[in-house]
């Protein structure tokens, strides 16, 4: 009886990864900094075309989790993913999956804008030239253009995209980033709290931004900013110590959580 | 739970608890700590300026080099009496050259041919290196023979001493080296201009010598030279693998940390033990032949690849990681994160790191003793397997000569390796300016 149960789940499951509404599917993940845990059994999925935000305490993992969606955690030593997470039901973390291709379809832009030391041109260019995306000069040019103009940024560097990226403001420079991860064409952009090093100014453009691209991406960011998180985001998710607390429409969740913590965390009374 | 707690500093009539305790005593701590700083500072330039101008003041004279310039009659009873030449040309290269220049030195001074205390004392003011001045014009034009041409000869090492006033003249003339007869020709050919100072090429072109006027460091400099050229093509690209492996490929355990360590402590193992090594392996072991530069530069090599390992980690380590994270989010591989931006990022402190080892290896003298680099060379090398030595040696060398002449070519010598070193430092400044980027 229990058995016939688990394999109805099982394969209730299974048809929920192959559901392509989801784009990426997060089951039983857990995380492990050598002895430490820093992620208990989270389920989570992201919807396709849809921007996901992730909130919750300092500490409480939703950057770890975060940074397993495209195996960015590889790069810590002793950092070890259990469960499973699949992209268009793909395992991620199958040995058949080539991380650098991954990386290529899951893009990242991170909490500290960090353009290349180059010429603004030769950071867009870069991810198109190293996974061989254009066939010519004239093929680079009109994917850096397209590119920065996605990222609203083509207006105000078209006359100098030899200038050094690291010579434009914060806000340029994070528009910069988020040019970069663009133009490798990814289907899944993940953003580790992308505004906390802009002003307010910069920020609108960012959040703008995110709203454009939504529908041709998928987007999962992770913010500190409660406002910001029902500014751009259908759905949320709230993490706390480790926990997926809740994951709900965004609406629903900043007038009336399912979660008490939730309630508590948004009201400002803990984090 | 809701109690308010109230901070007592803001009781009311309370007074404010006073702010400027020690304040003075702080300020003289600091006031004392830049007087410090500064008389250190001073200390070192005071020193700095002592052995510059130490080696200056005592070395700028070695690029100086007297001659005399005489007619010399390039005549057929001397050079080939017998008229042999066309048969023979041994006879060029043999024949009696020293006596052509006595004899044009005794024509400008009017000393008697049959005077032959008066002549070796002649034959004493000019070096033994005009033999090999005159041979080399006659061989290489057979008709000067018969003729008169104006030739400037190297004078004695003695001679140049006494003329750059370096011989005290004032003590009897059995306790010097040089005659008053000889010093009264000597100011008798400078009053007519035929003695005169002129730019020593000798000294950076010449190989060993006894005789000091004809000694050069040019056997050194091209020793030197092959030396730093093994080390550059061997060290950079060794140490720069090791440490790009070390720190972004190897995993963080207790061997590699045990390699660190030892790395750390290589680069403070005593330069003479590098000798012995090479010696015992490099000679030995594996038979290269001695004082070759090939050997000295693989000795400078296994002492120079600690110094730009660290140096190499350092600059590795000081690229932020958002760069990498950055390169790696775009799906790039490890091998391209690391080969497209961390090592550009890197390079200037790597270049530094290589400079300041090169220099550190081109001024070490402990471990080339011991592959026998102090030797008398004095043929030029072709390859870095034939015998050499190299400049810090050549330095040793000649502080040990006894005559005054070597005083001077030692400093200047000094000042050679001093300007090549300037030289090296201000590359790898300048190849810092040029490669430093913001981030």
């Amino acid at each position: 009886m229990n058995m016939m149960t688990e394999a109805a789940v099982e394969k209730a499951l299974d048809q929920r990864m192959n559901d392509l509404s989801y784009k990426m599917i997060g089951k039983d993940v857990s995380v492990y900094y050598g002895e430490k845990r820093a992620l208990f059994d989270v389920n989570l999925n992201v919807r396709q075309n849809t921007v996901t935000a992730l909130i919750g305490p300092s500490g409480c993992g939703k950057s770890t989790f975060l940074r397993t969606l495209n195996r960015m955690n590889d790069t810590i030593d002793n950092c070890r993913v259990t469960g499973r997470i699949t992209l268009d039901g793909d395992d991620i973390y199958d040995p058949s999956i080539d991380v650098v291709e991954l990386r290529a379809r899951v893009g990242m832009v991170f909490q500290k804008p960090n353009p290349f030391p180059k010429s603004i041109y030769e950071n867009i260019s870069y991810g198109p030239r190293i996974h061989g995306l254009a066939r010519s000069k004239a093929d680079m040019d009109q994917i850096v253009e397209a590119s920065l103009q996605r990222a609203g940024l083509w207006n105000e560097v078209k006359d100098r995209l030899q200038e050094s990226g690291t010579g434009l403001s914060g806000g340029q420079q994070q528009r910069l980033c988020i040019a970069r991860a663009i133009a490798v064409s990814p289907e899944v952009i993940l953003m580790d709290e992308p505004c906390s090093a802009l002003d307010p100014i910069a920020t609108a453009k960012v959040e703008e931004l995110i709203h454009e691209l939504r529908s041709n991406y998928t987007i999962v960011i992770v913010t500190h900013s409660m406002q910001q998180a029902a500014r751009v985001s259908q759905r949320t998710a709230m993490f706390h110590l480790g926990q997926l607390v809740e994951e709900n429409d965004t609406d629903k969740m900043f007038t009336n959580p399912d979660d008490q913590r939730t309630q508590d965390y948004i009201m400002g009374r803990f984090g | 739970m809701s109690q308010v707690v109230t901070p007592t500093a803001t009781v009311p009539g309370a007074r404010t608890p006073r702010r400027d305790i020690g304040l003075k005593k702080r300020y003289a701590a600091e006031r004392r700590f830049r007087a410090y700083g500064i008389a250190a500072l001073s200390f070192g330039l005071i020193f700095l300026f002592v052995l510059l101008w130490s080696v200056v003041s005592k070395g700028y004279t070695a690029f100086q080099q007297t001659g005399v310039t005489l007619a010399v009659e390039f005549s057929e009873k001397i050079i080939d009496p017998q008229n042999q030449r066309a048969s023979n040309p041994q006879v060029l290269l043999t024949a009696n050259y020293p006596v052509l220049a006595r004899n044009a030195l005794a024509n400008a001074l009017g000393v008697a041919q049959n005077d032959r205390a008066k002549q070796k004392e002649l034959g004493q003011m000019l070096s033994d290196g005009v033999r090999s001045q005159l041979r080399d014009m006659v061989v290489a034009d057979p008709s000067i023979i018969g003729k008169t041409k104006t030739v400037t000869l190297l004078a004695a090492g003695d001679i140049d001493s006494a003329f750059k006033g370096q011989i005290n003249l004032s003590v009897p003339q059995e306790n010097r080296k040089v005659s008053d007869q000889q010093v009264g020709w000597m100011n008798k050919l400078a009053e007519a201009g035929a003695l005169a100072k002129h730019f020593n090429t000798g000294i950076f072109f010449n190989g060993a010598s006894s005789r000091p006027e004809a000694a050069g460091v040019g056997v050194a400099l091209i020793g030197s030279f092959y030396m730093m050229l093994i080390v550059l093509v061997l060290s950079l690209p060794i140490g720069v693998a090791a440490s790009i492996y070390l720190e972004e490929f190897a995993p963080k355990n207790r061997f590699t940390d045990l390699i660190e360590v030892n790395i750390n402590n290589l680069a403070a193992v005593p330069s003479i033990v590098y000798g012995l090594l090479g010696l015992a392996v490099f000679i030995n072991f594996m038979g290269l032949p001695r004082s070759a530069s090939l050997v000295g530069g693989f000795v400078l090599t296994l002492m120079t690849l600690p110094t730009i390992i660290i140096a190499t980690r350092a600059a590795l380590k000081a690229v932020p990681p958002s760069i990498r994270a950055a390169a790696l989010g775009l799906g790039a591989s490890k091998m391209q994160t690391i080969f497209h931006h961390v090592l550009p990022l890197a390079m200037p402190g790597i270049l530094t790191g290589t400079i300041i080892g090169l220099a550190h290896a081109l001024g070490e003298t402990a471990p080339l003793l011991l592959i026998g680099m102090v030797a008398f060379v004095a043929n030029f090398p072709t390859t870095p397997m034939d015998p050499s030595t190299a400049l810090p040696v050549q330095i040793y060398m000649w502080a040990n000569e006894a005559e005054r002449a070597f005083v001077e070519r030692t400093s200047g010598a000094i000042i050679i390796l001093l300007l090549f070193l300037i030289v090296m430092n201000v590359g790898a400044i300048l190849l810092r300016r040029r490669f430093e980027r913001r981030w």
